[in-house]
């Protein structure tokens, strides 16, 4: 598979105020710190971890919506910077998770669609009436829809308008920050299957943030774990399910809930994620983690291939 | 919070030095300076005596040197003396800034608490009929001028009822206690109504937001009775908002301030300051302008330490 | 089974709108025993969240519900303010989605547990305060004491909802209304939310009505589960019953929409379309637009719920066959 994008030791700090004049200690949140990994061509990727992990502000960083503090962004082989970013812009595109909040209400659904296409100065006006037609054909909505409002539309159709809006520039890449969290359950394997589809017919890559990892189970290749903007593990779909080799991803399927079985008591994770304001030394898992030692407490673990698994990235003093 | 509060009133110092400069420029650009009304009044002064007053009061100097001249002075407290009182001006002023603050405090305090107990009335159920007759109220009160409402008053309740006294401060020869209080009924009544009309409307506004939030619902889910579920629950929240509009509006109510004063013949700060720049009473104008922004500054220092203190999700920093 | 604690009958809440009443919830029964769990899924605005409001009395006005609930020998629908804030955190109590904005902000989280037992049980704040931090410790909660003075703001949120817990158990309620506690929460402290809601109920013998959107979360917790649609019940069954024999064809889209974590197929089943609108017309069953099995027959009359096995009740007109 060829490498589409790269990340190479990306690391995202807010500053939080604090500081000069009278200001006292500056505060420091690290969303993201020194995050690498590839998504090749035609491959769906996920981004998993609890709320605060850092999954958006990594996936804004992928899509340029937000300059990392640190480290470096490939595209096709080529550092993204200053005089690069603008034509890799329109092969990268973002599905949020709102599909209320996402859509001008003032705008009809052809305008939005067209919307990139216009800011890009892409194709002549006719063209692009061409081109938001077959889209929002390609996702599954009717013809009329061109010339109606946002607030016209159910959940699920919204999220196609906002679909259709990110494949109009014909992008390569497509982040998708929790694309299905605001719809309704049936609603979502209708989107689901959509994206899909997509990526057979046109070849796109996904970065696919969600925190339902039977929905990543179902949709992706492989699957990133952050854990307080740290990637704790990296590995193929089945491998990562089947044997999970990180104490985080671990306690992470153990807690997803199953039809069908019923709960084991007392066999879940304890305590809550830390605030990134100030992370615990040593790996940041370690207040909460059952196998902690000594070493875990002072060594931050690298992430490195689980034992017998080149391709099952682990950053655990003990991982299996 | 011992550091923000130190901070907000370096903040306003600076101001208040920025404030001193614009006040004691703009006042040196009237037209006439101290000495043309000296010379009006005493026509045989020779040019040399002209100059040599000039060179003794340094009118002959710039600007800036004076004001830093003045600054020198004022902050060991010497203002200078008002030209038009013959006196000190600290003398003609904290007796005139009292009375003001005395009126300003005092309508305040009855505005606040009519419109809060309008303004929950009113959110209690709106659109019903007693919200209809409140909202009525509060947008006559926002629409009537200062100056009708204190005619009227005046022909009401003085000419014709002789219920007050329709000027000044207190009888000449009585000025007790009473005396006083009566004298205050009238500026203090039309100075409240002038903006309670507006607090009603966001004491309103903000209780009929907070009572629509979720954390009321589990007030009422607790089996908590009404009135503990408005006042308690609802009130502290709605306060939040409405208590920083109505502590910056202080600043503003100190123009109000100014017109009932001249409506009811008072001698407070207003009538002092006008006074002062017509009579081109230099240093009074002066320090009574620069009071007024000290009470404004004041009032939203007050606003914002209010709102720290009632919310516990801001951290003043 | 023992007697039931709650039953509920013919319950409807409607809404005033231009000729006549919205129903947002039209018509259900069920029942509730002591200690048990019961489940309520179903899609957003089908009605969940005003059947507990309802089991309340706090369906928000100008709203109305109708029908009848009998609650320890009561009926409650009818009754007057005062017997309902008698209840009200009492012996029923309920604990919300969103634990941010269901706590007050400006109120310290040990004062609001506090003040339950200052209604109900008529102690003074100082007594009530110091069950608040026992009742801090008992949900699972670190240095009770301080996080007693807390705000809600100063709290995660898996804190603040063992709060609410702590607070909606203060008195130590018959009935537990807990809707979509966990929704908000990510999975490993949905996970421990799940857990104590257990050991309490373990502990206490409260009967739990749990409502969730989340067929997986109700299956694990659940005795018995209810599926509503559009405001009507469309099944009821035992919780294994339901997920091992599914019989209303909106039931069964459910749960083969959800991705199977044993085996990944290219293409999930959909279920089509979308839930309907309350208003349009309201003859037949509510889900035909939707059902791959509707004829004539479903257009025309709304189907009745039916005991197709013991317990197991499905309002499908193909599901009795
Ligand atoms: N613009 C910002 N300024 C300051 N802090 C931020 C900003 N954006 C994000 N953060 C912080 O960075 C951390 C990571 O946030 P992010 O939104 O990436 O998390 P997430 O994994 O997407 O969470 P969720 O599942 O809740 O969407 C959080 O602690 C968040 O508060
Ligand atoms: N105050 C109100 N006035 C009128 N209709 C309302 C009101 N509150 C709710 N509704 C309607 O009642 C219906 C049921 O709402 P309810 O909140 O019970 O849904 P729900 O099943 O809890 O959904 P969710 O999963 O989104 O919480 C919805 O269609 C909603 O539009
Ligand atoms: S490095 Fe140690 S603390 Fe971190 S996950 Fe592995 S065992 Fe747990
Ligand atoms: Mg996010
Ligand atoms: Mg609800």
């Amino acid at each position: 598979m060829n490498e589409l994008v790269a990340l190479d030791g990306i690391s995202v700090h807010f500053h939080l105020g604090g500081g000069g004049f009278l200001g006292g200690k500056p505060r420091i949140l690290r969303a993201v710190e020194n995050v690498s990994f590839a998504i090749g061509e035609g491959e769906t990727l996920a981004l998993v971890g609890e709320s605060g992990s850092g999954k958006s502000t990594l996936g804004n960083v992928v899509a340029g919506l937000q300059p990392p503090t640190a480290g470096t962004l490939r595209f096709r082989g080529r550092t993204l910077d200053r005089a690069t970013w603008p034509q890799a812009r329109r092969s990268i595109q973002i599905v949020f998770q709102d599909p209320f909040g996402a859509l001008d209400p003032r705008m009809p659904v052809s305008a939005i669609i067209a919307e990139p296409l216009r800011i890009q100065g892409i194709g002549t006006p006719a063209e692009r009436r061409a081109r938001t037609a077959a889209l929002v054909e390609q996702v599954g909505l009717p013809v009329d829809a061109l010339n109606r409002y946002p607030h016209e539309f159910s959940g699920g159709q919204r999220q196609r308008i906002a679909i259709a809006r990110a494949l109009a520039p014909d992008p390569a890449l497509i982040v998708a920050d929790e694309p299905l969290s605001a719809l309704d359950v049936s609603i979502q394997s209708q989107v689901l299957n959509l994206m899909k589809e997509l990526q057979e017919r046109l070849g796109l890559s996904y970065l696919f943030i969600s925190h339902d990892l039977a929905v990543v189970n179902h949709l992706v290749d492989r699957v990133a774990v952050l854990y307080l903007g740290r990637l704790v593990e990296l590995a193929p779909r089945q491998l990562l399910f089947d044997r999970p080799s990180h104490p985080y991803t671990q306690a992470l399927l153990h807690a997803v809930p199953r039809i069908g079985r019923k709960r084991a008591r007392g066999q879940t994770i304890k305590g809550e994620m830390p605030s990134p304001l100030n992370p615990p030394p040593g790996c940041v898992f370690h207040p909460r983690c059952p196998k902690a030692q000594d070493v875990c407490r002072t060594t931050a673990p690298i992430l490195e291939p689980a034992p017998g698994r080149a391709a099952h990235m682990s950053a655990c003093h003990f991982k299996e | 919070m011992t550091r923000y509060i130190l901070r907000r009133i370096l903040q306003a110092l600076l101001v208040l030095l920025v404030m001193s400069f614009v006040i004691y420029s703009l006042i040196g650009l009237m037209p006439g300076d101290p000495l043309d009304i000296m010379l009006a009044s005493n026509p045989g002064a020779t040019p040399e005596v002209v100059e040599h007053l000039r060179k003794l009061y340094g009118l002959d100097q710039p600007l800036m040197l004076r004001y830093l001249r003045w600054l020198q002075d004022a902050l060991v407290g010497q203002f200078g003396y008002s030209r038009t009182h013959s006196l000190p001006v600290l003398s003609v002023l904290v007796p005139a800034l009292i009375q003001t603050c005395k009126l300003m405090i005092i309508s305040f305090i009855a505005s606040v608490i009519l419109a809060f107990i309008l303004g929950i009335l009113a959110a209690l159920k709106p659109g019903g009929i007693l919200d209809g007759v409140i909202s009525l109220f509060a947008f006559a009160g926002i629409s009537v001028p200062v100056f009708w409402l204190a005619l009227m008053m005046i022909l009401v309740f003085a000419v014709k009822l002789h219920w007050f006294p329709a000027s000044g401060i207190a009888t000449v020869g009585d000025g007790g206690f009473r005396d006083q209080a009566l004298h205050l009924v009238m500026p203090v009544i039309t100075l409240a109504l002038a903006s309670t009309g507006g607090f009603t409307r966001y004491v309103r506004a903000s209780m009929i937001e907070v009572l629509r939030m979720d954390h009321v619902r589990t007030a009422r889910a607790k089996g908590a009775a009404e009135w503990r579920v408005v006042l308690v629950h609802a009130f502290r929240n709605a306060l939040i908002p409405v208590v920083t509009i109505m502590a910056l509006s202080f600043g503003v109510l100190f123009n109000g301030a100014l017109l009932t004063e001249t409506m009811f013949a008072q001698p407070g700060m207003g009538k002092m300051i006008y006074d002062a720049i017509l009579g081109n009473d230099f240093n009074l104008a002066l320090t009574g302008l620069l009071f007024a922004t000290v009470v404004t500054l004041l009032s939203n220092l007050v606003a914002d330490l209010a709102y720290g203190w009632l919310d516990p999700r801001i951290a003043l920093t | 089974m023992s007697a039931p604690l709650l039953e509920v009958r013919g319950l409807r809440v409607g809404f005033p709108r231009a000729g006549g009443l919205r129903h947002v919830v039209a018509g259900i029964d069920y029942a509730l025993s002591p200690g048990r769990t019961l489940g309520v899924v179903g899609e957003s605005g089908c009605g969940k969240s005003m059947t507990a409001l309802a089991l309340m009395g706090l369906v928000p006005p100008p709203g109305r519900a109708e029908g009848s609930i009998r609650f320890d020998g009561r009926e409650l629908i009818g009754q007057s303010a005062a017997e309902w804030r008698a209840l009200r955190g009492n012996r029923i109590a309920m604990v919300f989605q969103e634990p941010m904005t269901a706590l007050n902000p400006v109120m310290p989280v040990g004062a609001q547990i506090a003040e339950v037992q200052v209604l109900h049980k008529h102690l003074g704040w100082k007594e009530a305060g110091e069950n608040a931090v026992a009742m801090l410790e008992a949900v699972g909660i670190n240095s009770p004491r301080e996080r007693a003075r807390a705000y809600p703001h100063q709290l995660s949120g898996g804190m603040r909802q063992r709060a609410m817990i702590a607070m909606a158990l203060a008195c130590e309620p018959a009935l537990l209304v807990a809707d979509e506690p966990t929704t908000a929460l990510d999975v490993t402290i949905q996970a421990q939310i799940l857990d104590l809601m257990l050991e309490l109920q373990d502990r206490i013998g409260m009967a739990i009505q749990f409502i969730s959107h989340n067929l997986a979360v109700v299956s694990e917790i659940a005795h018995e589960i209810i599926v509503m649609y559009a405001g009507r019940i469309v099944e009821r069954a035992p919780a294994d019953a339901l997920f091992a024999n599914p019989r209303h064809p909106y039931t069964q889209g459910l749960i083969a929409t959800l991705p199977d974590p044993e085996q990944r197929v290219a293409r999930l089943p959909v279920i089509p379309g979308g839930v309907p609108d309350l208003d349009a017309g309201a003859r037949g069953c509510r889900f035909a637009d939707r059902c791959a099995l509707a004829d004539a027959g479903c257009r025309a009359a709304e189907p009745p719920a039916e005991e197709i096995a013991p317990g197991h009740f499905a309002a499908c007109f193909k599901a009795a066959a």
